[in-house]
């Protein structure tokens, strides 16, 4: 059973090809799946156990200090008891002895070896006191598992081999602790295209395949993987014919992107009858800002700043902001760079403290940082200070409406007026814009347009917000479609707007950087594209590789059919005799 | 050996008594179980004291195996007679 060889089939999110052994996160949610785990790695697992017992007794030691101060003094014995059972040395070895023989994780073994004692007092009388206990020990396992997952997050920073990260689905938390020079590739749970993983792998350059569902549950740290991006093929032990195949596609493919790069990098960016098409990078975090050049972009296009902000609770200061920003500068010198101020949701900046029903069509973004003054204020001072070194702009996130984009710009402007009165230097031709990503901001970009200086179409939550499918479902995935009629007019409105009032128009959501969009976007009339650096070379191979009447034509018969999938197909077939290799 | 009492105080072995047992019982080199309606366990952890659910008048036969089985269950009946300590 151990080494049979599986495929599983997902979606691919990241392209590339990646062989390498499995390693298996788990995720912060409370599930405790029946994992085994290898013989060898069990003396490890025993470890985390026992460390994981003693950090719980110490977290209930605080707890009864804690309390012994109170006048809730009664709970103090209940506690006590806790820690006792925790000390329990038969109790211990049994777990133990379930990680040793029956080789299961230590999460697994400690719920087992809790449930059976659960199971004897639910005979119980339950209104006794024996039958009332079982509640604590629910209570101990939770803490002791809580305690062992918190190890397994710690793991993560510690991968010595290259590997391939297996979990449900990552969390940024877990990714700013990555080794990213041994992860060579990510599976998941969930997720989508637009999932952190998603947005990590393609930043990393490596491949990722999500919405597996039980892909944790089917793999053990060790195992064998292969992860074909380019398809959304995952192979768990393959056998060798399997490996030695995939180790030939893996170095054609590698090989053939570096052929694309050297072809293109230092050609101009323009279609075969010479009109230029710009293309800027997204970036998530500053390690990525040097690939830029490296891959051939122009610029940022979409500098998320979200990073800055990842410490629960903690807000960065003005000049945090201007460090960073300041940062971009010194690498790209006079490349563009467009900072995009703080998109994320309440529950982000202080978890767990106001649970909002619909977070995605909630506090969020522009919004956020209107209630949060001061917080706002003191990116933009950041990004303003910066300005004087660079070409830098400045785009709100999620604007709704005309008044959100006026009442973040007056903030703008007396932030200006008072660097003015300070004699501090900043660009005073900067330039404001917003994304395009709620509908209702694309069916009124011609109101937009009069005031803004640009635009930035956000395809990911346009689609969302569009469709009504919130992209991290993955239940609903298949209604996630990028090329849906109503989506393409929309933002064929916003371009043509664009064009009308003479404001430049980009689009920096995931849309951009999948190939199988772009001649339809060029004929469309998008002139700017912001993708993530890696897919640069391709982005441009296809850009290259048409001229502009081609790509209108594409267009107007992209326009004339009637769902997302007779379009995929059509494109696909089309883009598939420009650029075979990206579809193999 | 085995000796059979009968558990006299209130409350039963709740947590408390169950960590005075325990402690007791890991003093001993001996194997220590108390079996109640055929249910056997181990007599030197907690957890296993604590889902026996014995309430007071509940009969146990206290096992002991081992080099002190004798002192073991001397000292174990003595402290379930003296009731822990408790009233």
């Amino acid at each position: 059973m151990k080494n049979n060889m599986r495929i599983k089939r997902g979606v691919a999110v990241s392209h590339g090809i990646a062989i390498a052994k499995a390693f298996l996160v788990d995720a912060t949610e409370y599930t405790i799946p029946e994992r085994q785990i290898n013989s060898e790695d069990a003396a490890q697992e025993v470890g985390k156990l026992e460390k994981a017992l003693h950090n719980s007794i110490e977290e209930l030691k605080i707890i009864i200090k804690r309390l012994q101060k109170k006048s809730t003094k009664e709970t103090v014995p209940i506690i006590d008891a806790h820690i006792k059972i925790l000390q329990d040395t038969y109790l211990k070895s049994q777990i133990v002895e379930i990680i040793k023989k029956e080789l299961f994780t230590a999460e697994y073994a400690v719920s087992k070896t809790l449930r059976k004692y659960i199971k004897a007092l639910s005979s119980v009388d339950q209104n006794s006191f024996w039958g009332s206990r079982i509640n604590d020990i629910y209570d101990i396992e939770r803490r002791v598992i809580r305690n062992l997952l918190q190890e397994k997050i710690k793991d993560i920073s510690e991968v010595k081999e290259s590997v391939i990260i297996v979990c449900r689905d990552l969390n940024p938390t877990e990714t700013a602790l990555l080794d990213k020079n041994k992860v060579q590739g990510f599976i998941t749970d969930k997720g989508g295209r637009t999932s952190h993983t998603a947005i990590i792998a393609r930043a990393m350059g490596i491949p990722a395949v999500v919405a597996l569902n039980d892909i944790t549950l089917d793999v053990s740290s060790g195992d064998l993987i292969i992860i074909d991006g380019n398809t959304g093929m995952v192979i768990i032990n393959p056998d060798k014919e399997t490996i030695k195949k995939y180790s030939v596609i893996s170095k054609n493919f590698s090989s053939y992107e570096k052929n694309l790069l050297n072809e293109l990098k230092d050609l101009p960016c323009q279609t075969k009858d010479d009109h230029e098409i710009t293309i800027y990078a997204n970036i998530e975090l500053p390690h990525e800002i040097p690939l830029i050049t490296q891959y051939g972009g122009q610029g940022i296009g979409l500098y998320r700043t979200e990073w800055l902000y990842s410490e629960a609770g903690l807000l960065p200061s003005e000049k945090e902001h201007f460090n960073a920003y300041k940062k971009a500068v010194s690498i790209l010198k006079n490349k563009k760079i467009i900072v995009r101020t703080l998109d994320i949701g309440g529950d982000k900046l202080e978890p767990g403290k106001e649970n909002e029903k619909n977070p995605f069509l909630g506090c969020r973004a522009i919004r956020l940082s209107l209630q949060n003054l001061n917080m706002f204020r003191a990116q933009l001072r950041g990004i303003l200070r910066a300005s004087n070194y660079g070409d830098i702009s400045i785009m709100f996130p999620m604007i709704s409406a005309i008044d959100e984009f006026r009442q973040a710009k007056s903030i703008l402007e007396q932030v200006k007026d008072d660097m003015r009165t300070k004699k501090i230097p900043f660009r005073e031709d900067i330039k404001i814009g917003v994304m395009i990503e709620i509908p209702s901001s694309a069916i009124m970009a011609d109101i937009l347009m009069k005031e803004v200086d640009f635009c930035s179409i956000g395809t990911n939550d346009l689609i969302q917000y569009t469709l009504a499918v919130d992209r991290t479902n993955e239940k609903i995935a298949y209604l996630y479609q990028t090329s849906h009629p109503s989506v393409l007019r929309l933002i064929k409105y916003v371009i043509e707007q664009g064009r009308k009032h003479n404001k430049p128009i980009a689009m920096c959501g995931e849309m951009a950087g999948d190939w199988l969009y772009t001649v339809l976007l060029v004929g469309m009339g998008l002139r700017i594209f912001s993708t993530s650096p890696i897919v640069i070379p391709e982005i441009k191979k296809i850009i290259t590789s048409i001229t502009l009447d081609e790509a209108k034509k594409v267009s107007d018969n992209v326009f004339v059919l009637d769902s997302a999938m007779e379009i995929d197909k059509y494109l696909r077939n089309y883009t598939k005799n420009i650029a075979p290799q990206l579809f193999e | 050996m085995e000796k059979l009492v009968r558990i006299n105080n209130k409350s039963g072995i709740h947590v408390r008594p169950a960590a005075q047992i325990a402690e007791m019982a890991n003093k001993f080199q001996a194997s220590i179980a108390f079996v109640k309606d055929g249910v056997e366990i181990n007599a030197k952890s907690i957890m296993e004291l604590l889902t026996l659910a014995a309430g007071e008048g509940t009969n146990i036969i206290i096992k002991a195996n081992g080099p002190d089985e004798l002192q073991a269950v001397e000292a174990l009946e003595s402290l379930i007679n003296t009731k822990f300590y408790e009233e």
